[in-house]
């Protein structure tokens, strides 16, 4: 079972906590938004909570079940537009 | 148990009291200070919340620093805040209740100045249980709770003002405007970054959206103004009210405790030296 | 806003008689099959068979306007009344066997959507996608400006196999004339009964990601036309948080047909692996551009020469703005299918080939293309807001000869990091098409960084802005 993380690029405005508090997996590109480096390894599960309380828009999740998630989204993996 | 001269009972936490007139009571000197600490912190409060929607990070208070900071002076306050009302409360010589503390307006004692405790206190425990439950809620909400503290912050100090007795000292009254100036110059700062570039990029934050409708220069400088109108109202409030002679009786005191002996309102105020 | 109105007004009279070019050429045809002694004398057309296949388009020449209903009939025949159940397995096996796949620029296999809409807890929703906010696609309109009865057969075929007691059809709001013309054809079926459940027809945004799937769910939730955050996707919750099926208007023209006639019919047309007929949209260097509806697997150098490739042609826009660029040389013998296109990167998209005329500096049509998608963002994630206008500015330097710095780095930095992170695949779609742009003149790329003319320049025969590029709608009217 894997824990990942996961942003919500709406409610995300940069603010960058996640990228303070979590700098193994969470890296700000040059206009402070952030980008997930992979999965959350066991060892840094705490860190990544606290990262996830700690961004003011609540845009970070932590996903305990990535295989339910890649189930779920086989369905429309390539959707892009028009149907 | 302690029986007073007036025939009251008492916790034994009056029992310093007993002796009527000797000194001011503890609790009375409790509520009065926490007041004013809660206030600071509240003003600390207000400031990083600003600094947060400004995205300030830098070497010497990073983002999360700066927003657990936040986080814990407003705690602190609310810390602070209990043990003012509990103090206000225990304190047998006011009368006042603990449903005054909640229910605004409906304390004998200063009810008016008093009530306006009681609504900044209900605000505060409406952000703090708000957040508490963040992540339960969605952001909309808790973000549209959260602005009440905006609000918060000078209804408590007006309350301060009106119900303090201590709204005479020079130094609290130096504090009270150093705490108002530094709010005022945190709400402009907040005004200001909608339309304002950060860090070089236009950061679109959803707090931030306001800037890009195009009615927001008027919003500002309503807001701006509002600041203002603000301070100046305070000026002339305390000018007019709190240090003018008399201001205990038009301020809600009760008649039975204007003339007695017990430390309070006047008798204190004459004991500091601060009346005028 | 006038000029959006008088751009359409040209497309309309386009399509009031020339736009079709199929079977003009040919005459009449019996749908499916095609003499060889009557196909154009083309070397390349007789050995490997491809024409125009008119299923969907059969007959479009003969009127330049809409067929009636009557005429819908006579031309394909009785729609039987499927069984009214939900989850019509008889339907939805038909179309698994017909391998079906979204026109709409997924190419999702269709049958599998349905199962998963029909799934689905409680009454689904139908919603039919006629937006095509693509500027360099027609096929749409011009299917629903010429058989929309085709559509709203194939609505009301889908409403019955997912279960859906509401079906609604979106249009661009900049195209009245069409919604005009799709609610006279809507009259005509409701006098006739020919429907069990009604189609809502609404007019939206005419921005580039209103018609992501997302947002057009979004839009009759009441909200902006503008690609929301996933999980859940519509098929799980969608319109009026129910199971909803969005699909394009060319795929359920497709689904009306194998209701009517079956998988094996449908597969009779295909080469190449493709299954099936598809429309398509052929502009550039062409000298007969419009859509054409050609068998799947049809090799991509074949239908550009069924719309007359001028040979002087060498580089082709594959799939829309969103698609990608290539050599015509490498993309020629590919089937124009998504399996055919993978190994070059590329996919069929929205079904438009953009043959780039000699002489044009394709860098130059990349940056106006890039621009225009920098600005059709519906700005809610920060790697598009931030990231497509900067890799349209190093586009438009490099493009321009004036590149600060190091452009081409920069971008390949850039494209890294952009793809995945935004709500919608708007930002994918942009940087794979910069991309590929880089990619497929690279020579020029080169020549450009180094401040030189490209060599289109050279040639002295430059055209510029051949692409349509809409000019963008005001801020703030996504609703």
């Amino acid at each position: 079972m894997k824990l990942n993380l996961q942003i919500d690029p709406i409610a995300c405005t940069g603010h960058g906590l996640c990228a303070d508090l979590l700098p193994e997996l969470i890296e700000l590109d040059e206009w402070g938004y952030p980008i997930i480096g992979g999965a959350v390894p066991p060892d840094l599960a705490a860190h990544a909570r606290r990262a996830v309380n700690a961004c003011p828009a609540l845009a970070l999740r932590l996903v305990r079940t990535p295989d339910q998630l890649a189930a779920r989204h086989a369905l429309a993996a390539s959707e892009t537009r028009g149907g | 148990m302690v029986s007073l001269p007036d025939g009251r009972l008492s916790l034994g936490t009056g029992r310093l009291l007993a002796a009527g007139s000797s000194g001011p009571s503890p609790l009375w000197y409790t509520a009065r200070a926490t007041g004013v600490v809660a206030l600071v912190l509240l003003t600390v409060t207000v400031a990083l919340g600003v600094a947060g929607t400004a995205r300030v990070s830098t070497d010497l208070l990073p983002g999360i620093v700066r927003s657990g900071l936040h986080r814990n002076t407003s705690l602190l306050a609310v810390a602070f805040i209990a043990v003012h009302v509990l103090s206000s409360v225990l304190d047998p010589y006011a009368g006042i209740k603990l449903t005054a503390a909640v229910v605004p307006f409906s304390s004998a004692y200063r009810p008016i100045w008093l009530g306006l405790g009681a609504i900044a206190f209900d605000m505060l425990l409406a952000l703090l249980f708000t957040s508490l439950v963040r992540s339960r809620l969605s952001y909309r909400a808790w973000h549209a709770v959260h602005w009440l503290g905006y609000a918060c912050w000078p209804v408590a100090l007006w309350h301060g003002l009106g119900t303090g007795t201590d709204s005479r000292l020079s130094w609290l009254l130096l504090l009270d405007a150093a705490c108002a100036l530094v709010v005022g110059a945190a709400v402009a700062w907040r005004l200001n970054l909608t339309v304002h570039r950060l860090t070089g990029h236009s950061v679109p934050g959803r707090s931030l959206a306001a800037g890009s409708f195009a009615g927001y220069g008027r919003v500002r400088a309503a807001g701006l103004a509002g600041v203002a109108a603000f301070l100046l109202a305070t000026i002339v409030f305390v000018t007019t009210g709190p240090l003018q002679p008399g201001w205990a009786r038009r301020a809600g005191t009760p008649a039975s405790m204007l003339h007695s002996a017990h430390p309070a309102s006047n008798a204190f105020a004459g004991r500091t030296g601060a009346g005028r | 806003m006038s000029h959006a109105h008088a751009r359409d007004e040209y497309r309309r009279d386009q399509y009031r008689g020339d736009q079709y070019r199929g079977d003009q050429d040919r005459g009449d045809k019996d749908r499916g099959d095609q003499d060889p002694d009557d196909r154009d004398p083309d070397d390349r057309r007789r050995r490997t068979g491809a024409g125009v296949t008119p299923r969907l388009t059969m007959d479009w020449q003969r009127a330049d306007r809409a067929a009636t209903l009557r005429e819908h009939s006579a031309r394909f025949g009785p729609l039987r009344a499927n069984a009214a159940r939900r989850g019509n397995r008889d339907l939805l096996d038909q179309i698994a066997a017909a391998g079906l796949t979204g026109r709409g620029g997924a190419s999702f296999p269709t049958a599998k959507k349905m199962r998963a809409v029909a799934a689905g807890r409680g009454p689904a929703v139908v919603v039919a996608n006629g937006m095509e906010s693509e500027p360099a696609s027609e096929k749409d309109q011009a299917l629903l400006a010429r058989a929309p009865h085709l559509v709203l057969d194939g609505i009301s075929v889908a409403a019955t196999a997912v279960g859906a007691a509401e079906a609604h059809l979106c249009l661009s709001r900049t195209r009245g004339w069409l919604v005009d013309s799709v609610l006279a054809a809507i009259a005509e079926r409701e006098q006739a009964g020919a429907d069990r459940i009604g189609v809502a027809v609404h007019e939206l945004p005419h921005h580039y990601v209103s018609s992501e799937e997302t947002a057009l769910v979004h839009w009759l939730n009441g909200g902006e036309a503008k690609p929301t955050s996933t999980p859940p996707r519509p098929f799980e919750r969608g319109v009026g948080k129910r199971p909803t099926l969005v699909d394009n208007v060319e795929t359920l023209a497709h689904v009306a047909l194998i209701a009517r006639y079956g998988a094996a019919w449908f597969r009779e047309a295909g080469t190449g692996g493709g299954a099936g007929t598809m429309l398509t949209t052929v502009a550039g260097a062409v000298s007969r551009p419009g859509v054409y509806e050609v068998e799947a697997g049809t090799s991509v150098g074949d239908v550009l020469e069924l719309a007359g490739l001028r040979e002087r042609s060498e580089a082709v826009l594959i799939g829309g703005y969103f698609g990608t660029w290539h050599d015509l040389e490498v993309i020629a013998d590919l089937p124009f299918t998504a399996a055919g296109l993978r190994p070059a990167g590329g996919s069929p998209g929205a079904g438009v080939l953009f043959a780039l005329p000699a002489g044009t500096c394709g860098l130059a049509e990349a940056a106006r293309i890039m621009r225009y998608l920098a600005s059709q963002g519906a700005q809610q994630c920060g790697p598009c807001i931030f990231g497509l206008p900067a890799i349209a500015d190093d586009l438009a330097q490099l493009a321009a000869g004036r590149p600060e710095g190091d452009p081409l780095s920069r971008m390949q930095r850039r494209f890294g990091v952009i793809s995945g992170r935004g709500a919608c695949r708007h930002p994918d779609g942009a940087v794979r098409m910069a991309a590929s742009a880089i990619r497929t003149f690279g020579a020029d790329a080169h020549a450009h960084a180094r401040r030189r003319p490209c060599l289109a320049a050279h040639r002295g025969r430059q055209q510029t802005a051949l692409l349509p590029v809409p000019r963008p709608f005001a801020e703030g009217d996504w609703r």
